[in-house]
Formats: structure tokens, sequence, C-alpha cells
């Protein structure tokens, strides 16, 4: 029953999606572009997916212009989903641009706390969280302003209000704004998918809390071992941590209280994916920060970045399995960003003449 | 005798004689202490450049090493994080130190760096993703910065070296091939215009000489005639003589110019 008037409204959408699903890149063609001898290669091969957004670009393009256009065709595919999602759908994919929403507020508070031109800064915001009031929040000239315009104009207000003050713009570190809003944002959009009405005991809601579990826990793992040996204290870290995930509430208390990676892997211990991630690096920790400082000669093991990307991606492709579901919008988002990523660092190892390691990228097709 | 370098205008006397051996003297010390500096030098300006050689090449790696890892921010971080360290960073964490160092009296600036551990301002970059990569990152960097102040500071002593070393060559040649020889020339000048006065003098001499025998011959011989008239009528004119010498002296008649 669940499914029986999915397609009434998202039938087109999904069946477009998985259209585009079949064009990401598959594991040859990752193949062939690591053999690559240039980015005009990379161009060639990129054609049957990305070739009309690639071809503006001149002869051997820098890397940089690479990832732009790449992510402009992304952009261009999601706005034509955007513009035919209706009900739930669209709300889903206005949550979806919420995460870069926050990236660009948090740029944009940068520069207002700098005194810097913000409407420089408009051209370096991710096009995925453009909102159309964004220029609004340049006009804005001092912290207070700008704390005003954001709750009244943007969709984020409401992981601003409550959790941060003006004040808190301007004393707080914008890592710790960007993470409190990122967190709220998890927090709601769980909330959100699990109680909508039309999203509630759906696959949709199944998926994407074991998406946004995953996501959450990655975070708090990451601020974790990020927050090391910085003056971030152990009550403020608590405070970044998302309010579910597989890790809630033990897990998080214990990680809150880690000092060392030892303490963190003993507090993801609970579940057997982050335990065999840890166990994989935990091995060669420390030599392969070494490695990779020395230019990543021989770092050939994974970094726990690394593995949770590749985490990310095998739960976005087991989203394909199911039907009748939103969640294969937000997979093929992920799947195509990983994808841009992948690209460009097989683009830039290629024009850097670091072939040793180009390796490294994550396909899961 | 004034050939090559020409010589100086002086006048030629024993004063400026000595004047000039006591400069030739001077000029040829001062030649072969710099002659030494140059030396020293240029031993000091080749080792630089080996060094520069060596640090140049080292650059080379390590900023593709730190390039590279810029690349691994931007795959793990998934975005431009640049302009958030750019607006993040207050204070600067890498610090350079001055000092001199002597070489044969050239003062070569020398960098030294060192990092503040105290200053972190971008320690929050990425704390959601690329944390660590981003940490790499800047250690990355800083190494390369490090290798870039090395560069640098061999580089200044290159150049300030180049130039001492260029001044000192003038100066060496300047004085090998202007000074000395000039000074030579002067000296010779000296001592032939000296010689020629000494000829001179010794010829005036011996004219002088030669006149004085000639007068004193002619004096002798007139006054030996005067004694043989004398005795040949000293008898006879005995007592004209007497009166003759008796004659007044202080008389109207002229007297005889006393001719010395």
């Amino acid at each position: 029953m669940e499914g029986l008037y999915f397609n009434v409204n998202g039938g087109y959408l999904e069946g477009i999606v998985r259209g585009y699903r079949n064009v990401l890149l598959t594991g040859s063609q990752y193949g062939n572009l690591t053999q690559c001898e240039n980015i005009d290669d990379i161009k060639m091969q990129l054609g049957p997916s990305y070739g009309d957004a690639l071809a503006s670009l001149p002869p051997n393009p820098s890397t940089s212009a690479l990832a732009d256009k790449t992510t402009e065709k992304l952009v261009q595919d999601f706005r034509y989903l955007q513009g035919q999602a209706t009900g739930s759908l669209a709300k889903f994919m206005e949550y979806l641009t919420y995460s870069y929403m926050i990236d660009n507020v948090a740029l944009l508070i940068t520069g207002t706390l700098h005194e810097r031109d913000t409407k420089e800064l408009l051209e370096r915001c991710h096009p995925l969280g453009w909102f159309e009031t964004m220029p609004v929040l340049c006009v804005a000239t001092n912290i207070e302003e700008l704390y005003n315009s954001v709750l009244i104009e943007t969709p984020l207000a409401p992981y601003f209000k409550g959790h941060l003050s003006h004040h808190d713009l301007d004393e707080l570190n914008i890592e710790i704004v960007r993470n409190t809003l990122y967190k709220n944002y998890l927090e709601d959009f769980h909330h959100f998918v699990n109680n909508d009405s039309e999203m509630a005991m759906t696959p949709t809601g199944e998926i994407m809390s074991e998406i946004l579990e995953f996501e959450a826990d990655r975070r708090a793992i990451n601020i974790t071992l990020n927050s090391f040996g910085t003056e971030l204290s152990k009550d403020q870290r608590r405070k970044l941590y998302p309010d579910f995930g597989k890790l809630y509430p033990e897990g998080m208390l214990m990680l809150s209280r880690a000092d060392d990676i030892e303490g963190v892997s003993l507090a993801v211990s609970g579940v057997g994916d982050y335990k065999r991630f840890f166990d994989e690096v935990g091995l060669n920790q420390s030599s392969s920060g070494v490695g990779n400082m020395a230019g990543g000669s021989g770092a050939e093991s994974k970094s726990l970045e690394d593995l949770f990307y590749q985490k990310e991606m095998e739960l976005s492709k087991l989203v394909f399995t199911q039907q009748f579901t939103h969640a294969v919008i937000y997979a093929w988002v992920k799947l195509r960003e990983q994808e841009i990523r992948n690209i460009t660092w097989i683009a830039e190892c290629i024009a850097q003449g670091q072939k040793d390691r180009i390796g490294n990228y994550i396909s899961v097709f | 005798m004034s050939s090559g370098a020409g010589r100086e205008q002086v006048f030629p006397t024993r004063q400026v004689l000595g004047q000039m051996n006591s400069k030739l003297k001077g000029a040829q010390t001062g030649h072969s202490l710099l002659k030494r500096k140059s030396e020293a030098l240029t031993k000091r300006f080749r080792e630089i450049l080996k060094r520069i050689d060596e640090a140049k090449r080292k650059m080379g790696r390590v900023m593709q090493i730190a390039a590279f890892s810029l690349a691994e921010v931007t795959y793990a971080a998934g975005g431009d994080v640049g302009y958030q360290v750019q607006e993040s960073v207050k204070n600067a964490r890498f610090r350079i130190r001055t000092k001199q160092e002597n070489v044969s009296g050239v003062f070569l600036p020398q960098f030294e760096s060192y990092t503040k551990e105290d200053i972190n301002d971008f320690q929050l970059t990425g704390l959601g993703k690329g944390g660590q990569q981003v940490k790499r990152c800047r250690e990355t960097y800083a190494r390369a910065v490090e290798t870039l102040v090395e560069l640098a500071s061999l580089q200044t002593a290159f150049v300030i070296l180049d130039e001492t070393i260029k001044v000192v060559n003038r100066r060496v040649n300047a004085i090998e091939h202007v000074i000395i020889p000039r000074t030579e020339n002067t000296i010779k000048y000296i001592n032939s215009e000296l010689d020629e006065l000494d000829r001179e003098e010794f010829y005036r001499l011996k004219k002088v000489s030669n006149k004085k025998q000639r007068d004193q011959a002619a004096s002798d011989k007139e006054m030996k005639a005067k004694r043989q008239q004398e005795q040949q009528n000293g008898v006879k004119k005995n007592d004209d003589e007497d009166e003759e010498e008796a004659k007044d002296v202080l008389g109207e008649h002229e007297d005889d110019d006393v001719i010395f």
C-alpha cells in the first residue's frame, strides 16, 4: 500500500534520477580516466556523461575549471528535478540544499566579520546552496544586521534561533558556528524524514534515517578527531554532536570525553562498521600521517576519511535497490558529488604528475 | 719615461719621491690584501652557488608535494577552504629572524625561520571534514616556506657577494694595472729628473771650479810677474818705491776698484 500513490507525484522524478544514476562513471571508466596523459584526454573521456557541460572549456583547462563545470552540470540537473518536484519531495529537496546554504552563510559571516566586500563572496558560494534572498545578506555591514537578515531572509532561521545569538557569531570561531548549524540541520532533517505525513513509515524515512545517522556519527567522529590539540573544549565539542545516530547516546558521551584516538576508537567500538574502520586505520595511523606529509609516497592505506566516504557511497548505492523513495535523489546528489571529487582528484594527480596515488578515488559502480 | 699608465703631475723633488715610494708600498700591500679578500669571497661565492643549486632542486620537490597536499585537502574537505583560511589568520605563525654574518668584511644577511607554536589561527578549519588533511597541508606548506626562506637567504647572499666581488676585483685590477704602474712611472720620472738635476749641478760645479782655477792661475801669474818686476827694479827704485808707497792715501787721486 505504501508505494501505491508514490508514482502520482514522484514517479517521473524517480525515473529521471535512475536515468542519471546510470550515467554515473563506472569502475572501468575510472580506469580509463587514470590512463589519461593530460586534462584534455580526461575531457574527452568524460564526453558521454558531461559532454555539453565541458564543451565550453578551453583546451587543457585547470582542474578547478573542470570541477566548476562538472558541478555546474550537477546543479543544472538538480534544478531541473527541483522544478518538477511537488509536495513532500519539494520540501525534501529543499532540505538537501540547506547543507550547502549553511556553508554559504558561514562564508558570508566570515566575510562580514572581517569587513570584506561580501558581494565578491557571492561568486564563491556553492550554487546548490544559493537562495533567492542571499544577496540581501550582503547588504548587512555589521554582524548584528547580518544576524537579523539571516533570521528573516533565509530558511536557516530555525537553526540559528535559540542556538546562536549575534554575540556568538562575533565571538565564536566560524567553524563552531558552522558545525552548530550543521548539527541543528541534521537533527531537523532527521525529524523531518521520520515525521512528515507523507514520508513517515515509508522506505524514505527508513533509508534516510540510516544515511543521516551515519552522517551524524561521521561528523561527531571527525569533529572529535580534528579537535585534538586545538582550543576547542570538551564542553563545546559535546554541543556540536548531533543528538541522534548509531552512537547516540553512549557513544557520543564517550566521544565527548575522548582525549586521543584510542579514546575515539573505544567510543565507537559499539558499532561494527566504525570499529572496522578504526581497526583498519589504527594500525597505520601513525605511519600514514608521515606518509601523507611526505607527499603520499607509499600511502596506499586509506585514511579514515576515505573509509567514511567509501561507506557513504555504499549506502548511497544501496538506496537504488529501493523503490518509491525520495532517498534516491539524496543518494544521487551524493554520488555525483563524489564523482566530481574523483574527477578532480584524478585530474589533479595527472596535472601534477603524481600518478602513484591516482587510485585513491572511490568508485562503487 | 712616461709610458703606459702615465704618471702623476708632481714636482720631481726628493720629498715627493719619498711620498711616492710610500704610496707604492701601500698600494702593493693593499693589492695583496684585496687579492686575498677576493679569493676568500670567491670561495664563499662558489659554496653558496652550490647550495643554491641544491636548495632550488629541493624547493621544486617540496613545492610539488605541497601543491599535491593542497589537492588532497580539496578532495577531503570537498570545497575551497582557501578563503576561510585567509580570513581566520590574524597573526603570522611562521616567522623570520635576520642576523648578519661577516665574511671578510662583507655583511651577509641570513634569514632564520621559526614557528610560533602558540599561534594557530585556523586550527578549526575543516572541523567537520578534512581537518586532518588541512593540518597536514599546513605542515607541508610550512616546510615549503622553510625551503623558500633558506633559498631567499642564499640568494641575497649571492647577490651581495656578487656585487662585492665585482667591486673588489675592480679595485684589485685598478691597483694592479693603474695605480702601481703609475706610481712606478712617477718614481722613475722623479728619479730621472733628479739624476738630470744632479748631472746639471755637477757640470755647473765643474764649470765653476774650472773658472775658479783659471782665475786663480791668472792671478797667480800676474802676481808672479809683478814680483819678478819688483825684484828687478827693486834695488834701484827702492827709494822711489818708498815714496810711492807712502803717497797720500787720502789724496785726491782715485783709487782702483777693488774686485773680489
